[in-house]
């Protein structure tokens, strides 16, 4: 099941022109939904206005090079390893859902154009990707939306209570859920249902790209531009009106401030983490 | 002053959601980002401000003693045990950098043992002291108790006390 093309079959009742026009028309969806969601949202006007705004109270010029650098570490840390989650299990189910989703697409988009020269030129670790993509995008998504989502862990909101915000990561579940369904069913020969999944699946993945501008699919696009300035603001130094991060070790520091030394010693220790103890769960 | 979120740098992890005492700290139901649901009830305890990970929370203050312009953000280290602040005029001259400890001891660690504590006598029940005072700093007719009032110091850290 899982090393066979599952679209392999459809040309017998879609043309493959059909198909593929498909994943032309999702592409231009999610260009034009991002572009049209930038507009309404007046998202990138707010950056560059901020960014402007930040330079005003630089204390510091950060250069060309440092730039490259800092974009450089924000596709290192924050894009491709999720670290802008504070918390852990947050960032993990992140990083399922995301690479699952990127190699679901990427195989799907492999499967579909490689259809028309004949399923068994398709390589089995094509389809075997697609299923793994898949299963990982169930696996973190459905972590996040049982457990993880502030809906539910910090609000109190049953887990099937569906507003506006949940439109992106339920239809991304549909797609994925449906899609592993139909594999199923298609191997197992049931025609009648793998063509019920199969429907299913298509409306979840066209509701899933086509819903952009309402969903907030658009994320992958402004958290790094969001995470690049995070950092740009730190080494400039402007810091969003935001304290100094002290070193308490430091003569001048105490100098500055004197309760420190006399309350906390010359080298306090680390105290821990406070509130971030315990989850709170005593509602 | 209530607060607002910078919804840029907001994760939507729901620590405010948590920690909010007024229970005014809500998700968006459209972009899933934390927001004040009803500013006018917001004590201004700062709890999410300190709270969030993120420094996205913000507080806004009322036109008429705090004019447009100013700032009041806060930086609470709980694994260095101070809170920083920094307090911006709206003229962007004066610029106040604050520190405070808001612990002397790792947190949890000294935690009074109250079962072990001898039963308070009647005496003590009808004193209008609290637990543990005049141990520590207490109001009375001589004014304000102080470590250095009393004659005491601080030893280094947190060992040997």
């Amino acid at each position: 099941m899982v090393t066979s093309n599952p679209f392999a079959e459809l040309p017998s009742f879609i043309p493959v022109a059909v198909m593929q026009g498909w994943v032309v028309l999702m592409a231009i969806f999610v260009v034009g939904g991002t572009v049209l969601d930038m507009i309404h949202k007046g998202s990138a006007k707010y950056f560059f206005e901020n960014a402007k705004r930040a330079k005003k109270s630089a204390k510091r010029r950060v250069s060309g090079g440092e730039k490259v650098s800092m974009a450089v570490q924000t596709l290192a840390s924050e894009v491709l390893t999720s670290a802008e989650f504070a918390k852990p299990r947050r960032r993990v189910s992140h990083l399922f859902t995301m690479y699952g989703f990127i190699i679901f697409v990427v195989t799907s988009v492999i499967l579909i154009f490689s259809v028309p020269t004949s399923a068994d030129q398709t390589p089995a670790l094509v389809p075997l990707l697609w299923h793994v993509g898949a299963f990982m995008l169930c696996f973190g998504g459905y972590w996040f939306w049982f457990f993880i989502r502030a809906d539910v862990s910090a609000e109190g909101f049953p887990w099937y209570r569906l507003v506006r915000a949940d439109l992106f990561i339920v239809s991304l579940l549909s797609t994925a859920t449906f899609g592993l369904i139909w594999s199923f069913v298609q191997s197992a020969g049931a025609s009648g249902l793998s063509r019920l999944f199969f429907a299913l699946f298509a409306i979840a993945a066209t509701t899933l790209f086509s819903t952009v501008l309402w969903s907030k699919f658009a994320h992958m696009f402004f958290k790094p531009a969001a995470a690049f300035q995070k950092r740009v603001i730190m080494a400039d130094e402007s810091r969003e009106n935001l304290p100094a991060d002290y070193d308490l070790t430091d003569p001048q520091v105490q100098a500055k401030y004197p309760d420190i030394p006399e309350y906390m010693g010359k080298t306090p220790p680390k105290m821990g983490l406070g509130i971030k103890r315990e989850a709170p769960q005593h509602y | 002053m209530p607060t607002f979120v910078y919804m840029t740098r907001c994760d939507g992890c729901g620590e405010c959601v948590d920690i909010c005492p007024s229970d005014i700290m809500h998700i968006d139901t459209t972009v899933r980002r934390a927001y004040n649901l009803e500013p006018s009830m917001c004590w201004e305890c700062y709890s999410c401000v300190k709270a969030c990970p993120h420094e996205a929370i913000d507080v806004r203050g009322y036109a008429d003693f705090a004019p447009l312009g100013h700032s009041v953000r806060v930086k609470r280290d709980e694994e260095k045990g101070v809170i920083a602040w920094r307090i911006k005029f709206r003229n962007g001259e004066k610029d106040m950098d604050l520190l405070a400890p808001i612990t002397t001891k790792p947190w949890g660690k000294h935690i009074p043992q109250l079962r072990d504590v001898p039963a308070p006598t009647n005496e003590q029940r009808d004193s209008q002291l609290l637990y543990n005072e005049p141990k520590y700093i207490r109001f009375d007719e001589d004014g304000l108790h102080t470590l250095k009032s009393n004659g005491l110091k601080m030893v280094a850290g947190v060992e040997g006390f």
